[in-house]
């Protein structure tokens, strides 16, 4: 008999959250990537006569504040346009770069096993059992902030899970009968992985890319705020609200609205990221 | 005397390939004392049957939508009904106790538990009780391992604790769900004959739900069997398994091997189990009977009374055809 | 039991010496001289010779680093050099401080998420149970240091109820407790409410009902202890995160924990003071996730005793 569920109103699962989550971040990419063309923000420029107007405010120069400006007049929502550009830029970077390191390990521990799979999820199990926040303040510590390096810094806080997710998709494959088929008929090592593991791993690691790229950007900017992240004169989301910090008292917006930006963003990555795992491999709900 | 009466029921399942009606419109009844066993393939709804009589059909999936259940003459299918007796007069035993045991918990708290909830006994009654029943279902050693986790018992034994368990409060109906399936063959035996024991020492009925015909032969008084959620027929055990009415019975029979006797060709039932989400019109044994014809393709046969034999019944509209080649 | 015990104590120790073992190796790794990066590029030279002494930089690298690691096993770090002081002392001074902000987040977590979770859990698929999962998303998404600047937006300086910033009171922890709390807790809602379903399908639970059970008790007594030992070990795990967020909180609150201290150090170039903090606090998080791996054991009888 088939397994009884609960009838659901929803033809497929989670569909509806899964247009809702693109569309959203539709938004947001097309912003970062034409946005900063279109409201043009000058990282030194300051205009004092406009400066901590509040969001709605008609500017000196004509134009129209829509979220208001900073402590040295410059339009909060072309920072936050950038800001935009930046937070993307480093999550899919941070991810492409954490995906290459992990499934490569992964699918190397999974492969070769023995000895090789040994030290490997050795030094995964190290990696997790260290506050993977803590090892990202350290390296950006000694390295300055810096966009490359906070892209090699989360890279490295981040590259367990996709590590776990290849290993796994390895150590599956491994076992069926048409790698054995293909070794026998005399591929080399190289191509079965390429060939026959890697495919495996592409659908389970987009569903942990997803879910994880929030966090990536959220951790970002924390770095960001605490000053370890990108340098100060770049107008991330995280240095825009630790600079806000000092203007509270006049001009609460610099620090507000950057803020919800980013949360809106992380949630409805967030929610794509579930929807699209419980779509596609809910096994995956345990990593 | 009749104790337990069950007429028509339904129970459907909302699964995600459709609505699927797991039980059919399944009539049969349970005396004081005697054993009943319910026979069927996977899929014929014999469990389900089991926990609508608990009134633990999983929810909100399952959902009893006809027919009626009485128990001692009260409606087991109204609000609160069967909950009420479940433990004390109905109980269960379920089919892999590893499973169906709570790991976490030692055994003797799990059996004590009913004494406990059920009648405010102490831990230390509930102790002495469990310890009781423990040795009463031939644990050895039984003092020692009460305070023993479930995983610490080999299959037969806590097999042994979840009917010390459905023991505890002395039920007038035990109902046992594949309680040997899970088990070795020798242990098998054990806990067939545990359970027959136990019956006469209580005098409560049984109801043994299975799917293998040796394990129900030496101990049923009467057999019910259900295919496709329907009960296609229903008789003391003798007169079925000697003259099988039906044909998935007689069927059934033929495909059992004989320990005794010429070792003939084991003849199986020809086709596959019913898919439940596009049963055939009619009679559902339909595409795999060699009787069928014309009628049993529009009209479904009812549980009827075979003539000259008042308790054997059988849904089936030609059951002279099983009846005369009678194995 | 006992040899779980040993097996999960070496792991930690383990985890330990590569941490210490990986500070060791970044420090190295970084390009430049570690003795100006630690002191700045125009750090007095006088200093700079007697921080490469005490490094042993001119030593070979096996040797710096059994330096190195006996000087980790004494809690020598080093004196800070703005502060004049030893490191590890600073570090443990602050201790306290944070150990009580996390510990609060802690409970508040427990109190509020998992009632909610096992709420969620019972009510799945209900308006009651997507509320509760959307507010659980929310809460991992916020960005901490957001939260923060918020609640002192509208508490400390809109509403006035509370103070901003500094520590000594109650009313001191609240809005720190709330920012740090909220990610944690909302990962603990998701937790106990997938978990209580995976469990609820077991066929323990369809016996407990079988056996008469109350179905508060099934669900409370019998499901939710299950379901609570694959819970314990995430959480443990999750407290990383906690920990990490101890620095962001205090940073925002002004709340004199070991956190807030690293960032400072950071600040100040005082590195003797930073690898303090950073290995003070990654033990804290090796002994809290030994304690946890304890507890799974002493939950799951399974592990505990040899089963057959």
């Amino acid at each position: 008999m088939p397994a009884p569920v609960a009838v659901r109103r929803r033809t497929r699962a989670g569909s509806a959250r899964i247009r809702f989550g693109f569309a959203v971040i539709a938004v947001y990419v097309v912003a970062a990537a034409i946005g900063p063309w279109l409201f043009r923000y000058d990282p030194v420029g300051t205009r004092t006569a406009d400066r901590l107007k509040p969001p709605f405010t008609r500017l000196s120069d004509g134009s129209f504040a829509i979220f208001g400006t900073d402590q040295v007049g410059q339009d909060l929502f072309a920072q936050m346009l950038q800001g935009a550009r930046i937070s993307i830029a480093v999550g899919l970077a941070t991810l492409v770069l954490a995906g290459t390191i992990g499934v490569t390990i992964g699918l190397a521990a999974g492969y070769f096993g023995g000895w090789l799979d040994g030290v490997l999820m050795r030094l995964a199990d190290i990696q997790l059992a260290f506050p993977s926040i803590l090892l990202a303040i350290f390296i950006a510590a000694l390295l300055g902030p810096s966009v490359v390096n906070v892209v090699i810094v989360l890279a490295v806080a981040n590259w367990v899970t996709f590590a776990r997710v290849a290993r796994g998709q390895a150590l599956a494959t491994r076992r069926r009968e048409f790698v054995d088929a293909s070794r026998t008929l005399g591929a080399g090592t190289w191509r079965l992985v390429t060939r026959c593991v890697l495919p495996a791993c592409v659908a389970p690691v987009l569903v942990v890319a997803t879910v994880e790229i929030g966090h990536v950007i959220l951790a970002e900017a924390s770095l960001s705020f605490l000053g370890l992240g990108t340098p100060a004169s770049t107008p991330s989301w995280g240095v825009t609200i630790a600079n806000g910090r000092n203007y509270l008292a006049d001009a609460w917006w610099i620090s507000t609205i950057p803020g919800i930006a980013l949360a809106f963003l992380v949630i409805s990555l967030g929610v794509l990221g579930d929807a699209l795992r419980d779509r596609y491999d809910p096994r995956l709900r345990s990593l | 005397m009749t104790l337990l009466s069950v007429r028509d029921l339904r129970v459907e399942f909302a699964t995600s390939g459709g609505v699927v009606t797991a039980v059919d419109g399944a009539s049969f009844d349970v005396d004081a004392g005697e054993t009943v066993a319910l026979l069927g393939e996977s899929g014929s709804g014999k469990s389900v049957t089991a926990q609508a009589l608990l009134g633990i059909v999983p929810k909100p999936a399952g959902r009893v939508c006809g027919g009626s259940i009485s128990y001692d003459g009260r409606d087991l299918l109204a609000p609160g009904a069967a909950k009420g007796l479940r433990g004390r007069e109905i109980a269960m035993v379920f089919q892999d106790p590893l499973s169906s045991l709570n790991p976490v918990f030692r055994v003797g708290a799990q059996i004590g538990e009913m004494f406990r909830r059920h009648r405010g006994a102490s831990r230390r009654e509930a102790r002495a009780a469990a310890l009781d029943l423990m040795q009463r279902v031939g644990i050895p050693a039984a003092s020692k391992r009460l305070d023993d986790y479930p995983h610490q018992f080999s299959g037969g034994m806590r097999q042994r604790v979840m009917i010390a368990m459905a023991l505890a409060l002395s039920p007038r109906l035990l109902i046992a769900d594949e309680p040997t399936t899970a088990l070795d063959v020798t242990v098998q035996a054990q806990i067939m004959q545990l359970l027959t024991r136990l019956q006469s020492e209580e005098g409560m009925s049984l109801v043994l739900i299975t799917h293998d015909l040796g394990v129900v032969a030496d101990v049923a008084d009467r057999v019910v069997l259900m295919y496709a959620g329907r009960v296609v027929e229903t008789g003391p055990l003798r007169e079925v398994y000697e003259h099988s009415a039906h044909p998935y019975t007689s069927g059934l029979m033929a495909s059992v091997p004989a320990l005794d006797g010429p070792r003939d060709r084991l003849i199986p039932i020809q086709g596959s189990p019913p898919d439940l989400l596009s049963l055939p019109s009619g009679c559902s044994f339909r595409p795999r009977c060699q009787y069928a014809d014309a009628v049993c393709a529009d009209v479904e046969p009812d549980l009827r009374q075979l003539s000259g034999r008042p308790t054997h019944r059988a849904a089936c509209h030609h059951p002279e055809g099983a009846l005369t080649h009678a194995h | 039991m006992a040899a779980y015990v040993v097996r999960r104590l070496f792991f930690s120790l383990f985890v330990l010496w590569g941490a210490v073992t990986i500070i060791f190796v970044v420090l190295r790794l970084v390009p430049g001289d570690p003795a100006y990066i630690m002191l700045g590029p125009d750090a007095d030279q006088a200093q700079v010779a007697a921080l490469r002494a005490q490094l042993g930089l001119d030593q070979s690298l096996i040797q710096q680093y059994a330096t190195y690691l006996a000087n980790v096993v004494h809690l020598d770090f080093g004196e800070s050099f703005r502060l004049n002081a030893d490191s590890m002392s600073l570090v443990l001074q602050r201790v306290p401080a944070t150990i009580q902000l996390a510990t609060t987040a802690l409970l508040l977590s427990l109190l509020i998420g998992l009632p909610l979770g096992v709420i969620a859990a019972l009510r799945a698929h209900s308006w009651v149970d997507r509320s509760i999962s959307v507010f659980s998303l929310m809460g991992q998404s916020t960005p901490s240091f957001w939260l923060g600047i918020v609640l002192i937006l509208v508490f400390a300086r809109g509403l006035k109820m509370l103070p901003s910033a500094g520590s000594g009171t109650w009313a001191h922890l609240v809005l720190p407790t709330i920012t740090l709390a909220l990610p944690f807790l909302a990962i603990l809602v998701r937790l106990t409410r997938s978990g209580l379903l995976e469990v609820v399908h077991e066929g323990y639970v369809q016996t407990a009902r079988a056996k008469g059970l109350g179905e508060g008790i099934v669900v409370l007594v019998h499901a939710l202890r299950n379901a609570l030992i694959p819970i314990v070990t995430v959480v443990g795990l999750q407290f990383g995160a906690l920990l990490g967020g101890t620095v962001i909180v205090e940073t925002v609150f002004a709340w004199p924990g070991v956190g807030r201290l690293l960032i400072d150090s950071i600040g100040r170039r005082d590195y003797g003071v930073v690898q303090a903090s950073i290995l003070l606090v990654a033990t804290i998080f090796v002994v809290i996730n030994l304690l946890v791996d304890l507890l799974y054991g002493f939950l799951d009888p399974r592990v505990r005793l040899a089963g057959d």
